[in-house]
């Protein structure tokens, strides 16, 4: 426990001691300022949006609710963090980054809504945006649901048949010689060129739309899990053997988990492909969904709502990721690098 | 009197005319091994030793069946050996643990692999006690020490109770005072258990400390030069004079075996 352990936190300590170095030397009072600035930013914002006179004609409630409610997040972060210094170091170190944010929301409401200097109807403000959310809410959130739908039942199969698809070519030299020269000239084209072909193949768009999700992540996830098993070391099949392992062992429990790392940046890579191509596919041919809503609203030259699409599918996307990389930190807690 | 109370009637190893050929790399035929014949008594606790290259190595191989024989056979009890199973253990150089499992989880990888972990779930915990390791079965291989992990991986191969146990420089890459603490250690469990105990070393002092017999090997090609036969009792004084006479005389062997390696590699 103690080798381990000291020599993980030894490395913390020095980012720790090399962030405290930056923070020390500043006065209470400037720390305690460099915290409350973020307040003051947002509720400039605010202020900027309660007290001018707009120019445009928007719903401005969900947007004012919006910069109160983060003022006040911000506000009541201030006394949250003073009970933790790593949480108060926190603070400061994000402080920056929150007021100028906070100043930019105010800059560009008031080249928009307040001056109507953008042009419109393609640069709409945060006022119009953030009402459009609130009023299109409903069908934003079944967009969403769909989309979501859509991307993991999609997701699972496709990285399912990638791994088996993976471990039999990595395994089975026959496997390889077949089917490898397929992965490799299939791994090239995007899924999204197999869009008319999925269409006509596959009746429903929904199930058109899964169909080339699972091609999109199949493939790079069978190359990784197949190069990855190539990559084992040939001396952790052999200690197995010793031990009396039989092919059965070998594979489930010495090619895999090895292989592991590799399979999970393939999963990577997939994701990263399987958003394109989920968005691009909606946005041909189905009836629901995120890129549906985006195509949709440009249809009516809405371009508050596609903003708004862009925003809620950045969020969701983001959630997708931070689990996939979740699990993986989970399935690879036996890697050096990634202990925590 | 050897330190072996266990009376063993299985563990014996019998080497006959093995040669073993490889391809060098100009593709030109390569003999690592060359009629070599050995009978390995059970429960006994033999050395190899000599120039690098020699093929010890290659001998511990053939007789886990990892590689296969060109010339020759090797049997374990009178049965031809022919490719692995559990009754003839290995311990890499390299500890060589599965770094995806917990220490705990390679202990009983044996067990598991042979689908009788059911059977015996108590076991792991017991191995690793006995390799003194009981706190330290839920880390990962690569947050304990090179010792530590040698001891796992000794512990892994024994949990299959094998009649045999090659141990190809276990210790090597570990500094001296651990390796002499593992020394005592593997004769613990070797007089614990009564396995047959088949170890390559580079150091002449621990094969003299450990082995009933020790085995010197030349090289190009790979064959035994001569055999030591050691009978003092356990614990060996590293001091005794009986002790520096053997090993000025193993090292001396060593000297003209004809290595392109100086003596001090030995030492
Ligand atoms: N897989 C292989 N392919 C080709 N040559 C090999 C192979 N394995 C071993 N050899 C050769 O056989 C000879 C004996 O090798 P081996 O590993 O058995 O030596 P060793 O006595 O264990 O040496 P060391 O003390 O350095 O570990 C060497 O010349 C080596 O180059
Ligand atoms: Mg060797």
């Amino acid at each position: 426990m103690s080798l381990a352990g000291g020599k993980l936190n030894g490395s913390k300590l020095t980012t720790q001691a090399a962030a405290s170095k930056a923070t020390r030397g500043r006065s209470v009072l400037h720390q305690g300022l460099l915290t409350t600035l973020p307040v003051l930013s947002f509720g400039l914002a605010l202020a900027l949006s309660l007290t001018l006179p707009g120019q445009q004609e928007v719903v401005l409630l969900p947007y004012r609710l919006l910069l109160l409610a983060l003022t006040i997040v911000f506000a009541l972060r201030i006394p949250a963090a003073r009970f933790s210094s790593a949480r108060w170091r926190k603070a400061q170190q994000d402080s920056p980054f929150y007021i100028a944010a906070g100043l930019l929301v105010a800059l560009w409401d008031l080249l928009t809504t307040k001056l109507n200097v953008l042009p419109l109807p393609f640069v709409p403000g945060p006022a119009q945006i953030a009402g459009v959310m609130v009023e299109d809410a409903e069908t934003l959130l079944l967009s969403t649901l769909y989309s979501l739908r859509l991307l993991v039942i999609g997701f699972l199969i496709g990285s399912f048949c990638g791994i088996v698809l993976g471990v039999l070519i990595g395994w089975y030299r026959k496997w390889r010689y077949w089917l490898f020269p397929f992965i490799k000239f299939m791994g090239v084209v995007p899924a999204t060129a197999l869009i008319p072909i999925a269409m006509i193949l596959v009746p429903s768009s929904f199930y058109a739309g899964v169909l080339l999700i699972v091609i999109a992540v199949c493939f790079p996830v069978a190359f990784m899990t197949s190069n990855g098993i190539e990559g084992v070391q040939n001396t952790y099949f052999e200690a197995a053997r010793t031990l009396g392992a039989d092919e059965r062992y070998l594979i489930f429990k010495v090619a895999i988990p090895g292989a592991m790392p590799a399979i999970f940046s393939g999963i990577y890579t997939a994701t990263g492909i399987s958003f394109a191509t989920l968005v691009v596919s909606e946005m041909i041919g189905a009836r629901a969904g995120l890129g549906w809503y985006i195509n949709w609203a440009k249809g009516w030259s809405n371009y508050a709502k596609v903003y708004a699409s862009i925003i809620i599918m950045a969020i969701t996307f983001s959630i997708v990721m931070a689990v996939i990389f979740r699990i993986r930190d989970r399935v690879l807690k036996w890697q050096k690098g990634l202990v925590k | 009197m050897m330190g072996n109370p266990v009376e063993k009637i299985t563990g014996a190893v019998s080497i006959r005319g093995v040669g073993r050929v490889y391809a060098d790399s100009a593709g030109n035929p390569m003999e690592a091994l060359r009629d070599v014949h050995l009978d390995i008594a059970p429960g006994s606790f033999v050395s190899f030793i000599g120039p690098s290259g020699c093929g010890k190595t290659t001998l511990m191989r053939l007789i886990a069946g990892l590689d296969e024989t060109a010339s020759g056979e090797i049997t374990l009890d009178g049965k031809v050996i022919d490719g692995t199973h559990y009754e003839r253990g290995y311990v890499f150089q390299q500890a060589n643990l599965f770094p995806w499992m917990s220490i705990r989880q390679n202990i009983a990888a044996g067990l598991k692999a042979r689908k009788v972990y059911r059977d015996c779930r108590d076991k792991p915990d017991e191995y690793l006690r006995m390799v003194g390791l009981e706190d330290f079965g839920r880390m990962y291989p690569h947050q304990v020490s090179g010792g530590m992990a040698q001891r796992a991986s000794l512990a892994r191969a024994l949990i299959n109770e094998p009649k045999v146990l090659m141990l190809d420089e276990p210790l090597g890459a570990l500094d001296a005072f651990t390796r002499m603490n593992l020394q005592d250690e593997l004769l613990r469990l070797w007089q614990l258990r009564g396995t047959t105990m088949i170890l390559v070393t580079h150091d002449v002092d621990e094969a003299i400390y450990l082995s009933d017999r020790i085995i010197v090997m030349s090289a190009r090609p790979g064959s035994i030069k001569e055999i030591v036969d050691i009978d003092m009792e356990h614990p060996r004084d590293r001091s005794a004079p009986e002790f520096i006479r053997l090993r000025s005389r193993i090292l001396e062997m060593l000297h003209f075996a004809g290595t392109s390696r100086s003596l001090e590699y030995y030492l």
